[in-house]
C-alpha cells in the first residue's frame, strides 16, 4: 500500500510517499498522481521517498516514466531523502545518474527554477 | 521447514506478493540474516513477475511453480512458468545508455544483483529460473 500526502511549498508540489512502490497498486497510484498533477498544470514536483522502504523493478520503471513525462511537458521531477535500500537500488541500476536526488528539503525546493 | 517445499501459484498479479512472502519465509527458515532475506525475496519477486507477465502472460489456465530447496550452505529456488520460453540474447542490458530510460527490463538484472547465481533455462514448454544464495559462514538453519 502506498500512502501519499500532497503539499504545496513555494510553488513546488511535494509528495510525501510512504510504503511500497511495486507492481500493481503502488506503481499505478504513482502514475495516476503524476498525470493528475500535470493535468492540473503543475510542473515542479518533488517526491519525498523518506518513508518508502521498497521499490521493485516496476516501481523503478514508474519513476523513470514519470520523470520522462514531466520533462516532456517542460517540468522537473526530483527525488528527496532516499532510504539506504532505495539509494542502493538506484545506484545499482545507474538511475542515480539520471535523477536529481536531494537530501534536504530546503535545498531541494531552492533547486527548482523560479516560475 | 522441510528441506524442500513447493508452491503453485495462479498467473495473477497477486501471485507476485505470495511468491515474495514465501521467499521471505524460506530465507528466514534457512538461516539468512534480515538483509539477505529481503534480497532473496526481491529476486524471487522479480523472476515471478516475469513468469506471470511475460511467460504465462496472465493466462488463467497457466501456473507458476516455485521450489525452495534448503541445502547445506545454500538456498536454491527454482521458478517455473508455462510460457513459450525466450532467447537469452533477447534480454537487453538495462545499464546501457539506450536502455537506461526504459520503463521495463530490469527484473533479471536485479535478481542477478541480489543472488549469487541466476540460471535461465528457457524451453518451448516454459522457462525455469534457478536462483542460488550461499549462506554466510556460521548461519544456522532454523528447526521446525
Amino acid at each position: 500500500m502506498l500512502q501519499v500526502v500532497e503539499r504545496n511549498v513555494e510553488g513546488v508540489v511535494v509528495l510525501d510517499l510512504a510504503g511500497r512502490i511495486t507492481l500493481g497498486e503502488g506503481a499505478r497510484r504513482l502514475r495516476e498522481l503524476i498525470r493528475s498533477l500535470l493535468n492540473a498544470g503543475e510542473r515542479r514536483i518533488l517526491l519525498n521517498l523518506a518513508q518508502v522502504d521498497y521499490i521493485d523493478s516496476s516501481g523503478l520503471g514508474e519513476l523513470v516514466s514519470s520523470y520522462t513525462l514531466v520533462r516532456q511537458q517542460g517540468g522537473e521531477l526530483k527525488l528527496l531523502s532516499l532510504t539506504r535500500k532505495v539509494h542502493d537500488l538506484l545506484q545499482v541500476t545507474k538511475l542515480l545518474t539520471v535523477f536529481d536526488v536531494r537530501e534536504d528539503e530546503t535545498d531541494a525546493l531552492a533547486s527548482f527554477p523560479s516560475e | 521447514m522441510p528441506r524442500m517445499q513447493a508452491i503453485v501459484l495462479e498467473s495473477r498479479i497477486e501471485a507476485v506478493d505470495q511468491a515474495e512472502a514465501a521467499a521471505l519465509r524460506a530465507a528466514e527458515s534457512a538461516g539468512f540474516a534480515e538483509n539477505d532475506q529481503h534480497s532473496i525475496a526481491m529476486a524471487v519477486r522479480e523472476i515471478t513477475v516475469n513468469a506471470v507477465l511475460h511467460g504465462n502472460q496472465l493466462q488463467p489456465d497457466k501456473r507458476v511453480r516455485l521450489e525452495f530447496d534448503s541445502q547445506p550452505g545454500e538456498l536454491v529456488i527454482s521458478i517455473l512458468d508455462q510460457g513459450r520460453g525466450f532467447q537469452p540474447g533477447e534480454i537487453p542490458d538495462p545499464l546501457s545508455p539506450e536502455n537506461i530510460m526504459r520503463q521495463s527490463g530490469r527484473g533479471i538484472f536485479l535478481a542477478r544483483a541480489f543472488m549469487d547465481s541466476v540460471e535461465l533455462q528457457p524451453s518451448p514448454n516454459g522457462t525455469r529460473v534457478v536462483l542460488r544464495k550461499h549462506l554466510p559462514p556460521g548461519a544456522e538453519r532454523k528447526r521446525g
